[in-house]
């Protein structure tokens, strides 16, 4: 218990901070992976061949790689890629880009892929009817996406996209690779210096276990709010 | 593009990916017993065992697979008292650390597919069983058991896959995988494009026949 004192003694109050981090690291994932969705879902449904094809690459090529794979491409080649960008506009001084960054948008990418098939089967399982009575209403093309679809869609998605949650927030364990103190850095910062490896890994697998509770108890409560009426 | 550094990996890449297979085939198999164990608890009707199979799936499913690595690699070698057993002759090995983290992780999520499939099954048709005298036990292993795989398959399937991109974090504890070579690569030659269109293919043809194989079995024993 004492390695968990809050203070300089212990690792307390810095294993706090890095489950911050794995909050917030899965948090600004997600919400890139929902961009990512909205641009792939629409192309994975559309019916011009090329553009289907472009989606359907997206999810099955994020997929079928292994997220770690993805990670060291981008840890590796992410500096690589914006200065390439930036020597385009003409600026060629050294860019560094923070491993915050770097494992948000590799984690974002992986779990857009997922966000993407969610939202394509939630909106391919809506009723014909729907979008046609939508039409009859007369609304504009954003009011039947926004005001008849989407709030269905959302009810349909909501546990499919707590699974992408899930896996989301596991698989910010693998951004340790690039540096990023979240929790499993920490860990292994703290297994290192104390040479208590087995307490500080397990007392990690709590932490995650605590996160993946509480994030299911906080969905539930989502997929009540949005399945009123049935 | 580096087209040559591309052609000079591919034999590394190829030989790595043996390893991996090698690492996905091993756990699977062990993963699979854990599974129908676990699965079978779950459907006892005694509280204790039930509780106890269901904390395993709900602690391996909700932690990452990397602690689960760490957990048994670097610390199970802490304590003391195992490295006097004869275990510590596969604990110190990395590759048979990876393969119990692997067959543990699998072996939880494969119980719950599993159980869910029996769960399925209709009564009626164990009903059957029972009014043509068949005992309970055949019942089981020659009526449940074959439903229950066919009914698995799909899940199943997606846990493969999900399994073979997780023995890429083989590499995290020294393996040299074709994630953990593909690393290697990157990191000597500064080339991570290339590199990851080389690995990241032959992670593709891998899901892809994987795919193609459970699609194939679910054709041949599907029930019509």
């Amino acid at each position: 218990m004492e390695l968990l004192a809050f203070g300089k003694t212990g690792w307390g109050d810095e294993l706090f901070i890095a489950t911050l981090m794995t909050i917030a690291v899965s948090i600004t994932a997600m919400i890139i992976g929902f961009f990512f969705a909205l641009i792939f879902t629409p192309l994975k449904l559309s019916k011009n061949k090329f553009l289907n094809f472009i989606g359907n690459s997206y999810t099955t090529v994020i997929r079928g790689v292994p997220e770690l794979l993805v990670i060291y491409l981008f840890f590796f080649g992410g500096t690589g890629a914006v200065m390439y960008v930036a020597s385009i506009f003409g600026y060629n001084e050294y860019i560094e880009i923070n491993a915050f960054v770097t494992g948000a948008f590799a984690i974002g990418i992986i779990s857009g892929a997922y966000s993407t098939e969610v939202f394509r089967g939630a909106i391919q399982s809506i009723d014909k009817g729907q979008f046609e009575a939508a039409k009859t209403l007369g609304l504009n093309k954003f009011g039947q996406f926004f005001k008849i679809i989407l709030p269905q869609t959302l009810r349909l998605a909501i546990p499919n996209l707590s699974n992408v949650w899930q896996i989301t927030l596991k698989d910010t364990s693998l951004i340790s690779v690039t540096g990023l103190v979240e929790i499993m850095r920490q860990s292994y910062i703290a297994a290192g210096s104390t040479r208590d490896p087995l307490f500080f890994y397990s007392f990690a697998a709590v932490l995650y276990l605590l996160l993946t509770f509480l994030s299911m108890k906080i969905i539930n409560r989502l997929e009540l709010k949005y399945s009123r009426g049935y | 593009m580096d087209l040559e550094l591309m052609i000079n990996s591919l034999p590394k890449l190829l030989s790595a990916a043996l390893i991996t297979l090698k690492l996905l085939s091993v756990s699977l198999i062990i993963g699979l017993f854990i599974g129908l164990f676990f699965a079978i608890l779950r459907l006892n009707k005694s509280i204790f065992v039930n509780k106890f199979a269901y904390c395993y799936s709900y602690i391996f499913r909700g932690t990452p697979l990397l602690v689960q690595i760490f957990i048994i690699y670097f610390g199970l070698g802490q304590i003391e008292y195992l490295r006097s057993t004869f275990l510590w002759v596969i604990l110190k090995e990395p590759y048979w650390c990876a393969i119990i983290a692997f067959a543990l992780n699998t072996g939880a999520y494969t119980s719950e597919i599993l159980r869910s499939a029996f769960q399925t099954i209709k009564p009626g048709i164990i009903e059957a069983g029972k009014s043509l005298g068949i005992s309970s036990n055949i019942i089981f292993y020659k009526i449940q058991i074959p439903i229950a795989i066919r009914q698995s398959l799909p899940a199943y399937g997606n846990e493969i896959i999900l399994m073979m991109k997780g023995t890429s974090l083989a590499s995290t504890v020294t393996i040299m995988d074709l994630t953990g070579v593909a690393k290697y690569i990157i990191s000597t030659t500064f080339k991570p494009v290339e590199v990851f269109i080389v690995a990241g293919s032959i992670y593709l043809f891998m899901t892809f026949i994987i795919h193609n194989l459970i699609k194939f079995l679910e054709k041949k024993y599907s029930f019509n």
